[in-house]
């Protein structure tokens, strides 16, 4: 699990930082030739050879869809859990479990528009796995983070760590979870970019296919090592940012048009 | 006199209750699903003595080489615990496999073990579907239109 990204960090944050333009030569040397998509499951341990991304171009993003959200729910049991009966409908908006969200921004200036979807980051050092005090939230080889729920013990010291607001935790008894997707109970969840599909071999991710299906196309998920990558080569042409990167954290969720 | 036969009575009830759970744990101890990949095998994944005592170990090491490290054919997975174990009632409706009177939750229930495993864990197969191979131990079992699993690994 060891991550051995550190030396190339500060070049792929040149890389990526500036917008279009920089050549290729910039990009990752290490792990090209060992980039595969596997078929079946998993039979190794994660490497550092990729590190797992999203591009959300925001021009392509539709105010009013929540295409992502709603296979999110779906993939991961999210809607599995309702309002309680006691709880006010106020209270629940704010508690219920979102992995994704769509946000809207605008600029209070020239009035524009534009609306986005926000999930985890996937920070190359998540504030969340630095607070974390038992080593649940932790960063995966490959550059999911996420949380090991035998070991969360539900402080939400993460919640509050995280500057994306992208982590939710479970107030509730859950019932009828899926056989790929255990959580209940007293534990903080967030993004783990469908780790179940990455373990499998599967191409893409659930908020990826439902965007694509609307024919929207704003969200493009992929290896951010290999330069082949159809996320690689977008970031290379167009100019893309990431969000408070004034903090520094080399996230894998990059975004265009903000 | 009174207390004395309260006290013989309750003893009585006591044995009475502990040999039905001896009874339906040694019934359920023994449960696979027809047709799965368990039933064609003379055990689990390891010798059945080894299985009743260090079960929980076996899991506990699988979880961290899957949460961890995404490795996902591990020999030990507590889904395939629920895929060969889990039982139908008349309708071929999946009972949870944690019940009181199922494979997980009968055993548990005769050494007072609380379980937590399903409080997160599904307890019945449930999500995407099963590979060829389970989907048609299952179709040779007849319970094919009820279940929809998520295999963690192959080799069980």
């Amino acid at each position: 699990m060891k991550d051995d990204n550190d030396a190339i960090d500060p070049q792929r944050r040149a890389f990526l930082g500036v917008a279009a333009g920089v050549t290729a030569a910039v990009t990752v040397a290490p792990g090209v030739l060992l980039h595969t998509v596997d078929a079946a499951p998993r039979a190794e341990p994660v490497t550092s050879d990729v590190r797992w991304g999203l591009l959300i171009d925001t021009a392509k993003c539709v105010d009013g869809c929540s295409a992502c959200v709603d296979a999110c729910h779906h993939e991961n049991g999210l809607n599995l859990q309702t309002m309680p009966a006691e709880q006010a409908v106020k209270k629940w908006e704010t508690q219920k479990p979102a992995w994704v969200r769509k946000v809207k921004l605008q600029d209070n200036q020239t009035g524009r528009m534009t609306t986005l979807p926000l999930m985890c980051q996937h920070c190359d050092d998540p504030p969340c796995v630095d607070v974390c005090p038992t080593g649940a939230s932790f960063k995966r080889a490959d550059g999911i983070v996420m949380v090991d729920r035998h070991l969360c013990i539900g402080c939400r010291y993460c919640m509050m760590a995280c500057p994306y607001k992208a982590r939710s935790f479970i107030h509730g008894d859950v019932h009828g979870q899926l056989t790929s997707v255990p959580r209940g109970k007293g534990c903080v969840e967030s993004c783990n970019l469908c780790v179940q599909r990455r373990d499998f071999g599967q191409e893409s991710t659930a908020c990826v296919d439902a965007c694509a299906a609307e024919g929207h196309h704003a969200i493009v998920f992929g290896d951010l090592k290999d330069p082949d990558s159809t996320i690689c080569k977008l970031l290379n042409e167009m100019p893309s940012r990431q969000l408070r990167e004034d903090l520094v954290l080399n996230t894998g969720v990059r975004y265009s048009g903000v | 006199m009174a207390k004395s036969v309260l006290t013989v009575g309750l003893v009585a009830l006591g044995l009475v209750w502990a040999l039905a759970q001896t009874a339906q744990a040694d019934d359920m101890k023994r449960y696979v699903v027809a047709g799965s990949q368990a039933a064609k095998l003379e055990s689990c994944v390891e010798p059945t003595e080894l299985m009743r005592r260090q079960h929980m170990e076996f899991i506990k090491h699988q979880r961290i080489a899957t949460v961890h490290e995404g490795i996902r054919i591990e020999k030990y997975s507590l889904s395939g615990c629920v895929d060969c174990h889990i039982s139908y009632n008349a309708e071929q409706i999946p009972q949870p496999i944690n019940q009181a009177d199922q494979f997980c939750g009968a055993c548990h229930a005769f050494a007072a073990v609380n379980l937590n495993c399903f409080d997160c864990h599904a307890a019945v197969p449930n999500g995407t579907p099963l590979d060829a191979a389970a989907m048609a131990a299952h179709d040779a079992a007849g319970v094919a239109a009820q279940v929809q699993s998520h295999r963690d690994g192959e080799n069980h």
